[in-house]
Formats: structure tokens, C-alpha cells, sequence
């Protein structure tokens, strides 16, 4: 079902070319890629393959050294200056990073802030929606999220999985466009990675837009309906879950997944 | 020892005791100001200005604050020039000498303190800030500040003890603060073992008053840091 909205879909990401250094080091070496709106596509590959510096580059974190990114329709505006590309347009960018909404692999939700307050900061400073509306938004994603009795707590006292949900409530009450995700269950104790991806489960099931770059080959099997797999900074294998598990579709990939089933 | 001597010495000390507080209070919002200006500086695009503020800091962090209150009372006043201009009604006063001198020395430290404060903000809290669309003062108004304020304030609440305590310094050039009073008073009992002992209680409750009110104010804003379940 998922598949058949993805596929009449508009264009919401495309990255053209996008190049990526750290110094010598070329991490992302010419990467073409598209997303559709309503596609829940997932990025996997081994350590240093590139996939968060990828996926970190979609929302300019991460700025690339050359290439070409299109959000929702825009060309990302670049200055290439004499130590690489810069923001040329501060301002289309803080609009765009409010449309691509990010959870971050250890939460990062702010320390001095309690949950509810997390949840509300940008939809009320950075959107500036109104205070009642925000509120009432705020309060539903936390209960959606399951993390109602905890809306006056910090994020300190409350538990990774706790954190991580509500990390992904405060994305979503910005009403994105797109979600990213980067490794949001790589931080968590084994027994508090369901909860989390279940929730992640749910918003692929009601058609949300959503790039994940994961570990948890099950997860991506079962959720995506793309797989893109990323090694030595170059997609090496790009198809449908069934297409790529199913085998023969790519060396690379049945190296990787062979080493993740032994490990 | 003769407690009887003690109090009724410690009641003589009392009047040096809102002089005290006031060449802190002074010199320490002074120097706040002067840290803010610094650390812009020393952080800043421009680079003589990052060098004058480096070296700003390393000269009153690297030098003693007695060195610093004799240079500023005793020795600008022999240059002709500075006993020529505008300067002169302030630094011809111990009293504004000591607020100088106390007011640049807490700067240096307290740049410091801010630059370490910022540095502790974690780097994750400002990137998921930037990826709601924070940007500029907005992003330093509503995360950067408000974490390091927290990061920075207990380490700050031992720079204002520090100066609290070194304005006994200033006693050396004439101010008659607490120490001030307390070597009047030694020169005309030699009673120095009381004398002291009373000095000191009374630096005891300043400061005892004074880290009361900064763990007040730590504990409002570090909700965030209480452990446990609710």
C-alpha cells in the first residue's frame, strides 16, 4: 500500500552528484538519490560506509563539498567559497530544517528543558504557531508517542527508549514534511529497542515520508519500501526489500548482511 | 581567649562590612560585563583584537592581584600623563583604584569561566537546535546560553567567593573594609590572635550568605540534573 502512494509521489529529497571530505578523507563520493513523498526508505551500510554523513547532508548538519540538493521542490541555495561550499540563504535553510525534522541517534533533547517544554520550543519560537495550538499538538504527540506521565520530567530522568520516543514526538509536532532518522536505536539498551521502533513502525504505516539509516536489518526489511545500501560512499545497491533480501541482487550486500547475520 | 573581646571587636568590624560588599558587588558586575566583552573578542573574527584579548587574560590570570591593586593605585599615578587626563579623579581614589583593579582581575578569570561553559554545551543539543530551524541569536538565546549558564554557574559562584575574600587586598591602599578596621584596631590593642579571629567570622558569614544564595539560585535552574523518578 505504502509502495503504490510512494510511487505517484513528488519528489521531496534528491541529492545530485553529492560529494562529501573530511580533509583527505572522501566519505561520500557521488551520490544520486531520490525520495518520494510517502516512501519510508532505509540506508544501510557497514561502519564509514558514509550513510549518516549522508543522511546528515540532507539537512546541511553536514555541509557538502559539492554536488547539488533539492528539498521539497528547492534547490538547496550554496555558496562555494574558498574553503568549500557555505549556506548562501540562512534563512530558506532554518525554513527547509523545519520541513525535514531530524532524531538523532542519542536523543539530544534539551538538557534544561522538560519534555513538554522540548516538544513546544520550536513550534513556538521557530514556527511561531500559537501557544494554545502548540500546546494542545505538543500533548497529543506525547500521548501518541506514549510519554504522557512524563511531560514535566527532564530528559535526564527518563529512560533512552522515553527519550527517544519523545525525541520523535518533538520532530513530528513541527508537522515535517520529511522524518530522518539517524541510528535512533543504536543508543538504547536492547530491551528499550522495540518501543521505539514500534512507534517508528506506526508513522511508516499512516504514509509518512521517512529516510532511516539503521542497524536493525529486520526492522528495514519488514518497514521500507526502498533499501539503499551505501558502501565506500557510493550507493552499491539500491531496490525493494524483497528484491535485495531476496538475494543475487548484489555482492556487496549479501557480504554485508552475511557478516550481520554471523555478528 | 577572651570571647567577651571577640564579639565586641566583630561589632567594631561590622561597619567594614557593607564596604566589602560593595567593592564586590561592583567589581564583579563590572567584570562580568568585561568577561562578555573579552570573551567576544577572544572568540571573535578579528584577530588583533582575539591576540589583545588573550593576552588580556593571560596578563591579569598570570600576574598577583596585590601586584595588580599597587600598579593601578600607586603606579599610574606617577606617570604625568595619566595624572593629566580624564582618568585622574577615578585612579587619584583608592576607592575606584580597588574596583579597577578587582574588576579586571575577575574579568580575566571569569572569560575563562564563560569560555569553558560554552565549551561544555553539548554538542548534540545545539545540532538537534540547528535541525529545528535555530539559527543566530535565536539559537544562543533559547539553548546555548541557558545550558551554559547552568554549566558555568557553579564554577562562577567560586569567583565571586574569591573576590569577596580579595577585598581585603584593598585595605592596603586605605580602604578601611573589614581588614582595613581590623589593622586599626591591632594598632592600638596588639590584641592580634581576637582581632583576626573576629575578622575572619565575619568573612565566614559574608561568604557562608553568599554561596547560600548561588546554590539557591543553581537548584532553581538545575531541575534538569535532580535524578530519580517522579
Amino acid at each position: 500500500m505504502t509502495n503504490d502512494r510512494a510511487a505517484q509521489g513528488k519528489t521531496v529529497i534528491a541529492t545530485e552528484d553529492l560529494h562529501k571530505r573530511f580533509g583527505s578523507v572522501e566519505v561520500l563520493r557521488g551520490i544520486d538519490f531520490q525520495a518520494r513523498d510517502g516512501e519510508v526508505v532505509s540506508i544501510l551500510g557497514a561502519s564509514g560506509s558514509g550513510k549518516s554523513t549522508f543522511l546528515r547532508c540532507l539537512n546541511l548538519l553536514e555541509m557538502p563539498s559539492a554536488g547539488r540538493l533539492h528539498l521539497l521542490g528547492e534547490e538547496v541555495r550554496l555558496r562555494t567559497g574558498g574553503d568549500g561550499p557555505s549556506v548562501a540563504d540562512r534563512k530558506q535553510v532554518d525554513r527547509l530544517r523545519t520541513e525535514v525534522a531530524m532524531v538523532f541517534q542519542n536523543f539530544c533533547l534539551w538538557s534544561h528543558m522538560t519534555v513538554l517544554e522540548n516538544l513546544m520550543e520550536a513550534p513556538l519560537h521557530v514556527q511561531r504557531r500559537s501557544r494554545a495550538e502548540v500546546r494542545d499538538e505538543a500533548e497529543a504527540m506525547l500521548e501518541r508517542v506514549g510519554v504522557t506521565a512524563r511531560a514535566a520530567a527532564y530528559p535526564a530522568q527518563l529512560s533512552g527508549g522515553q527519550q527517544q520516543r519523545a525525541a520523535i514526538a518533538r520532530a513530528l509536532v513541527m508537522k515535517p514534511q520529511v522524518l530522518l532518522f539517524d541510528e535512533p536505536t543504536s543508543a538504547l539498551d536492547p530491551e528499550l529497542v522495540g518501543e521505539v521502533l514500534k512507534v517508528m513502525r506506526d508513522l511508516a504505516a499512516e504514509g509518512r515520508t521517512m529516510l532511516i539509516v539503521t542497524h536493525e536489518m529486520a526492522f528495514a526489511r519488514d518497514v521500507s519500501s526502498r533499501i539503499v545500501f551505501l558502501d565506500q560512499g557510493r550507493i552499491a545497491a539500491e531496490g525493494t526489500p524483497k528484491a535485495l533480501f531476496g538475494g543475487g541482487a548484489s555482492e556487496r550486500f549479501e557480504q554485508f548482511i552475511a557478516r550481520f547475520n554471523q555478528g | 581567649m577572651d570571647w567577651a573581646f571577640v564579639i565586641d571587636t566583630g561589632l567594631q568590624l561590622l561597619p567594614g562590612v557593607p564596604l566589602a560588599l560593595q567593592l564586590a558587588g561592583l567589581s564583579l558586575c563590572v567584570g562580568l560585563a568585561l568577561a562578555v566583552l573579552t570573551h567576544a573578542a577572544a572568540i571573535g573574527a578579528i584577530a588583533p583584537l582575539r591576540w589583545i584579548a588573550r593576552a588580556y587574560i593571560d596578563l591579569f590570570r598570570g600576574t598577583p592581584l596585590l601586584v595588580q591593586i599597587f600598579f593601578i593605585y600607586y603606579g599610574l599615578g606617577q606617570i604625568p600623563a595619566i595624572r593629566a587626563s580624564v582618568l585622574w579623579p577615578v585612579l587619584r581614589e583608592p576607592y575606584w583604584c580597588a574596583i579597577v583593579a578587582l574588576a579586571l582581575n575577575t574579568s580575566a578569570y571569569t572569560a575563562e569561566i564563560i569560555r569553558g561553559a560554552l565549551a561544555a554545551v553539548p554538542r548534540g543539543e545545539i545540532e538537534a537546535a540547528r535541525a529545528c530551524g535555530m539559527s543566530g541569536l535565536l539559537l544562543r538565546r533559547r539553548i546555548i546560553w541557558p545550558i551554559a549558564l547552568r554549566q558555568g554557574l557553579p564554577i562562577y559562584s567560586s569567583e565571586a567567593i574569591l573576590v569577596l575574600k580579595a577585598t581585603a587586598l584593598t585595605s592596603t591602599i586605605t580602604l578601611t573594609e573589614v581588614t582595613g578596621i581590623a589593622h586599626k584596631l591591632i594598632a592600638s590593642s596588639y590584641r592580634v590572635l581576637e582581632i583576626f579571629v573576629a575578622a575572619g567570622a565575619i568573612y565566614l558569614a559574608m561568604t557562608f550568605v553568599l554561596t547560600l544564595a548561588f546554590g539557591l539560585f543553581e537548584r532553581r535552574l538545575s531541575a534538569h540534573l535532580i535524578q530519580g523518578r517522579a
